[in-house]
């Protein structure tokens, strides 16, 4: 640690300084403009809180669905023989290329009412999800799994497959080496991209806006309250966008702390 | 996201107004020709298709001119004024939004109506709902969608709804008129409530339904030459046009009244 800090050589602290004030000077630029005496007002208005909630609930909820989903197709990606895995890999980044109000039009041409799952989900079972809760999480999961599913494959790529190797030659199945030994082995990488993809939920508007629609308690997220606070009054929106920051870093913070520290310096030989 | 991609255009259209070259043009136009550059418009949503063939229309007459146009709710557009988005024309689909730019002193000159909406419901071709009038939106089973309160077109239906004594039990709060229209188009709302002049524009995807007790509730289209408009001559003589004959036909075509 100690001799890493002594020795940031010029090429390459320079661009990093250069790019923590690229990322950084926006917020500055937030709290400059923070309406602070006004504060307390705007964070108690009606539906603040509600907006909050509903976006972390959905980005957790989305999350969870991208792990239990995601993690098996990064296996599949990093660690299995079937053909056409570079098709498949491409196919998975498509959610990143993808505008996401386009993603949320997608959506709707499958699971809208007039969709072909949807179609049949309404017949068969009177089931609707465009303007719903699930809507929104179905929203960010389309656009924040991408994000899980690079991270753990990378880390798969990363991991050394011989602890794999012996524990197939102690006899273990391929699914018992994934549980006992692979899954550990790329628990960090899990959890980075875990936090990246509930990061990206969290913030995600146009598929939302366009899939789930917006409406207050049901499917309007804080990135669409605040889209909506800045057509009427931008000192609001301001306030909303400072909440959702801060309650992300404090939970990005925390999770560091207690979670990603622990499993990261686990994995360090 | 849509903001982000205004500011791109805007920068490309400022550098693009920077080496524009003086066209000459035949001078078909109301200003006497000359014109040339780009021109920026920032117009409501609800202006999309009208104003993009007037553009095209004005860019005939006048080889060397280039008009581009952001079409986005009216607010945002007030917002992007107000925070300096380098913009020639804005034309708000509603008084209170001029207001906003007019207030800040980024305009040049009075503020003058061109046109006129008012509000019809949109549903889907073959109304799934059975939609027949204002009172529909009451109905909880349908799915129903209306603009936010914050944009024009949501507090015209707010106006309206309240007004008719109509509890509106709508499932979405639309961030412009464009995605409440989309939704109709897509068949995944029953009805929406939306301008006259998308309904006109939406094709046959989209059936209209007349609300009379939104005459009330006429909305009035302003528009103004910003004061800091890098193009000012074609601004004006695009400003004329939307004034004209042409201009008015044109308007009246795709659906509006005419002041």
């Amino acid at each position: 640690m100690s001799r890493a800090e002594r020795s940031v050589p010029a090429p390459l602290l320079i661009p990093a300084v250069v790019a923590v004030a690229f990322l950084v000077l926006p917020l500055v630029g937030l709290l400059v403009r923070t309406p602070w005496s006004g504060l307390w007002p705007q964070l108690t208005a009606p539906g603040v809180g509600e907006a909050l909630r509903l976006s972390l609930v959905s980005a957790t909820l989305a999350t969870a669905v991208s792990l239990v989903l995601g993690v098996p197709l990064a296996w599949v990606l990093a660690r299995s023989r079937i053909r056409g895995r570079g098709l498949l890999r491409a196919l998975v980044t498509v959610p990143l290329v993808l505008p996401p109000v386009v993603g949320g039009v997608a959506l709707f041409l499958v699971l809208g009412r007039q969709g072909i799952v949807g179609r049949w989900l309404d017949e068969a079972f009177g089931i609707t999800i465009p303007f719903t809760t699930t809507a929104v999480v179905i929203a960010e999961t389309f656009v924040a799994m991408p994000f899980l599913v690079i991270s753990v494959e990378g880390a798969l790529r990363a991991a050394d497959a011989r602890f794999e190797d012996a524990a197939a030659t102690l006899g273990a199945d391929r699914w018992t080496t994934f549980r006992r030994v692979t899954l550990p082995l790329v628990a960090p990488g899990i959890a980075a991209g875990a936090v990246l993809c509930w990061a990206r939920a969290l913030g995600e508007f146009g598929a939302t806006i366009t899939f789930a629609g917006n409406f207050p308690g049901t499917t309007q997220t804080m990135p669409l309250a605040v889209y909506l606070a800045l057509q009427r009054d931008p000192e609001a929106a301001i306030v909303l966008s400072l909440v959702l920051l801060a309650v992300s870093l404090a939970t990005l913070l925390l999770l560091r702390g207690r979670w990603l520290g622990r499993s990261g310096a686990g994995a360090v030989p | 996201m849509r903001i982000r991609d205004i500011g791109a255009t805007a920068l490309a259209v400022a550098l693009l107004a920077g080496c524009g070259t003086d066209g000459g043009g035949r001078g078909g136009g109301s200003d006497g020709g000359g014109l040339g550059g780009t021109l920026t418009v920032l117009a409501a949503a609800s202006l999309t298709d009208v104003f993009t063939d007037l553009g095209a229309r004005l860019e005939g007459d006048h080889p060397g001119l280039e008009v581009r146009f952001t079409f986005a709710g009216s607010s945002a557009l007030a917002t992007q004024i107000t925070q300096g988005a380098p913009a020639d024309v804005f034309a708000s689909a509603n008084p209170d939004q001029m207001a906003v730019v007019t207030d800040a002193g980024l305009t040049d000159g009075e503020p003058e109506v061109f046109a006129a909406n008012v509000l019809e419901i949109a549903v889907p071709a073959d109304n799934p709902g059975g939609v027949t009038g204002l009172a529909d939106f009451a109905r909880e089973e349908l799915t129903l969608a209306l603009c936010a309160p914050e944009v024009p077109c949501g507090a015209a239906a707010e106006e309206v709804l309240d007004a008719a004594g109509v509890p509106a039990a709508p499932d979405t709060l639309e961030e412009d008129v464009r995605a409440a229209l989309t939704k109709v188009e897509l068949g995944e709302v029953d009805a929406a409530l939306v301008y006259a002049t998308d309904v006109a524009a939406a094709g046959d995807d989209v059936e209209g339904i007349a609300v009379p007790e939104a005459e009330d509730a006429v909305s009035d289209y302003p528009v103004c030459v910003l004061a800091d408009a890098p193009n000012p001559a074609a601004a004006r003589a695009f400003v004329e046009l939307l004034r004209s004959g042409d201009g008015q036909a044109a308007l009246s075509a795709a659906g509006f009244r005419l002041p």
